[in-house]
């Protein structure tokens, strides 16, 4: 028997898998310019991305990084720190999260989500590296947008139930209450999934 | 290839495919009257009679489903009917309310949310960290509106077995009925309906080395009973449906090989499982096995390695040619993991990184050495990498 016949991933995300690249097993041995965390282990995945910077240039000159996380997160974050060497800070913070799952591929739809803790984490780091480095004038603050007022729902959850699976109207409301209450924000709240629809899936 | 995941399925045993291959020609309808239909049908009753004997019912008390979930939404559906009032089959003065567990299969969860949905009352029973469920709980609030207590034997991700009798016991004390889905359970540890005073029981074909898509119900002789699938006069009325014959006889065959094989077998993994857990202690730091360690089946053993995901553990070992499964959530494609775990109190970061190995009838101890092998160096490889796991390798 083909022990690897149809296995779930891509060769790439495989590839990956088996040999992650720019593993920073100890952070004593990287001399980082900057770093950047995101997600948390409770939920299942969190990344943690290192970055050092040419500082001439502007580009990031090496890239480690640590993942919690299942196969798709690993592999995310590895061909991440591949991807982004020698990239210029503004290219490198304007990567999305199906740049990440192109140059792997593909993902599966369920798996998307994994991949986008890596381009957070690396945004994360690059801010970093502004603050450190007085450029406080080039972040970029990732803040939520409130959709729904009365349920206090973001548009950073209705990005959550998208890659969590949501593709309908019905599927968001089962997945976060949205407009449950007075439906005011009904229309909003399907442009905004609608936006994220296409941002992570060409749906 | 190591396989450690009999609790998903099981190969077929060689003398049930021997049996499936000498049956295959054998078309009859058991229904007909000719010829061929007798042949069938004497096959399909011999079948019977052996599931009976297997779990200490009488041949008529067993009714042939097309798998163990048929059973459990069966008995769950129909002894909860809301029509009890004028319904002809059902008569029964009770509400139609259940008790169940909050570790139950989701065949039993989601049926009793549905019910729940339509305005039956459903209550949960928790269950303590140990995966036992809270027996003190059931005599505290089963109510004279219990129709049906339903709680699993053996729990399918920890082994951890239930005292099913005791459960019994007070269910029949308040005047309710008490199911038990026995999928995990028959076939792993003796089973005898008569002496757990249970009023239905589900079993599963695949489980234990038989086919998929065959499952039985013990309906306890004289219980009111209510198709969920009608129409036709099939398994005497309480199951419509031309018989799986093949199916069934090979059900007839997969027990009979478990009444020869189980209690040698059970030895065998007794020593394999405490080798597996003592390998497990001896070579990797910071592991937590779950369930009850004492009432447990001797085939499973689930176990959570800190700062290690479930899903990476898994694909690595799958990579190394070991087959386990996991309670991680990324492995099912929804956020939240296990739900039996999370009942049992574990932390999720600890739930996150679970993973459930269950052997069977052909484990070696060579295969339990190679995988002790292969699963610490699987958690040093995926602990290396890991954000919580920081230089302690």
């Amino acid at each position: 028997m083909n022990a690897q016949a149809g296995w779930i991933y891509s060769e790439k995300v495989k590839d990956h898998f088996m040999n992650p690249r720019n593993v920073l097993a100890d952070e004593k041995d990287f001399d980082y310019d900057a770093r950047g965390e995101t997600g948390n282990v409770k939920c299942g995945d969190q990344m943690i991305v290192f970055i050092s910077v040419d500082k001439d240039n502007n580009t990031i000159s090496d890239c480690k990084w640590q993942t919690y996380g299942c196969a798709s997160a690993i592999a995310s974050t590895s061909v991440l720190s591949e991807m982004v060497k020698g990239m210029d800070l503004d290219a490198a913070f304007n990567l999305s999260p199906k740049d990440i799952a192109m140059e792997l591929d593909g993902l599966p739809d369920n798996k998307v989500h994994c991949s986008v803790l890596g381009d957070k984490a690396l945004r994360k780091a690059i801010n970093n590296y502004y603050f450190k480095n007085g450029m406080e004038d080039k972040v970029v603050e990732e803040e939520a947008k409130i959709i729904c007022e009365c349920l206090e729902i973001t548009d950073h959850d209705i990005e959550e139930a998208v890659l969590e699976g949501a593709r309908t109207f019905y599927d968001l409301q089962e997945m976060t209450k949205i407009s449950t209450s007075c439906g005011e924000c009904r229309q909003d709240a399907t442009v905004v999934m609608q936006d994220y629809l296409t941002k992570h899936f060409d749906q | 290839m190591v396989y450690f995941d009999h609790n998903a399925t099981t190969p077929l045993h060689p003398e049930v495919i021997k049996t499936m291959q000498e049956t295959m020609m054998d078309f009859g309808n058991p229904s007909s009257l000719h010829g061929y239909g007798r042949i069938a049908r004497d096959k399909v009753e011999e079948a019977r009679e052996r599931v009976a004997s297997f779990i200490g019912a009488s041949a008529e008390e067993i009714i042939f489903m097309g798998s163990g979930s048929e059973a459990n939404n069966t008995v769950l559906q129909n002894m909860t009917c809301n029509q009890f009032h004028s319904c002809l089959i059902n008569q029964t003065d009770k509400k139609p309310s259940v008790f169940t567990s909050v570790i139950e299969h989701p065949c039993i969860l989601e049926t009793a949310k549905c019910l729940s949905d339509r305005g039956n009352q459903v209550a949960f029973l928790e269950v303590n960290p140990d995966g036992k469920v809270k027996i003190d709980q059931l005599k505290e609030q089963i109510g004279q509106e219990t129709g049906l207590v339903s709680v699993m034997m053996v729990n399918n991700e920890t082994g951890t077995i239930q005292d099913i009798k005791a459960l019994a016991q007070i269910a029949h004390e308040n005047g309710a009925l008490f199911h038990t889905d026995g999928i995990q359970a028959v076939g792993k540890m003796p089973v005898d309906v008569k002496e757990l005073d249970v009023d239905f029981l589900s079993l599963s074909g695949h489980k234990i080395y038989g086919p998929k898509g065959i499952g039985a119900l013990y309906v306890k002789k004289g219980t009111t009973f209510c198709p969920l699938i009608r129409g036709g006069h099939q398994e005497k009325g309480r199951r419509a449906g031309t018989e799986n014959t093949l199916g069934i006889i090979a059900l007839g065959k997969a027990v009979e090989m478990r009444a020869l094989e189980m209690e040698d077998e059970t030895k065998r993994l007794t020593s394999f499982r405490s080798m597996m857990k003592q390998g497990i202690i001896d070579n990797i730091p910071d592991v937590k096995f779950l369930g009850h360690q004492d009432d447990c089946v001797q085939t499973t053993l689930n176990a959570s390695f800190e700062g290690a995901e479930g899903e990476a553990i898994l694909l690595y070992l799958d990579l190394e040619g070991v087959a386990v499964s996991t309670g991680s959530a990324c492995a099912s494609g929804s956020l939240d993991p296990s739900h039996v775990l999370l009942a049992m109190g574990l932390e999720p970061e600890w739930a996150h990184g679970s993973i459930r190995i269950s052997m069977g009838r052909e484990t070696t101890e060579q295969e339990v050495e190679y995988f002790i092998e292969k699963l610490t160096s699987t958690i040093q490889r995926v602990r290396r990498m890991s954000t919580i796991y920081q230089g302690r390798n």
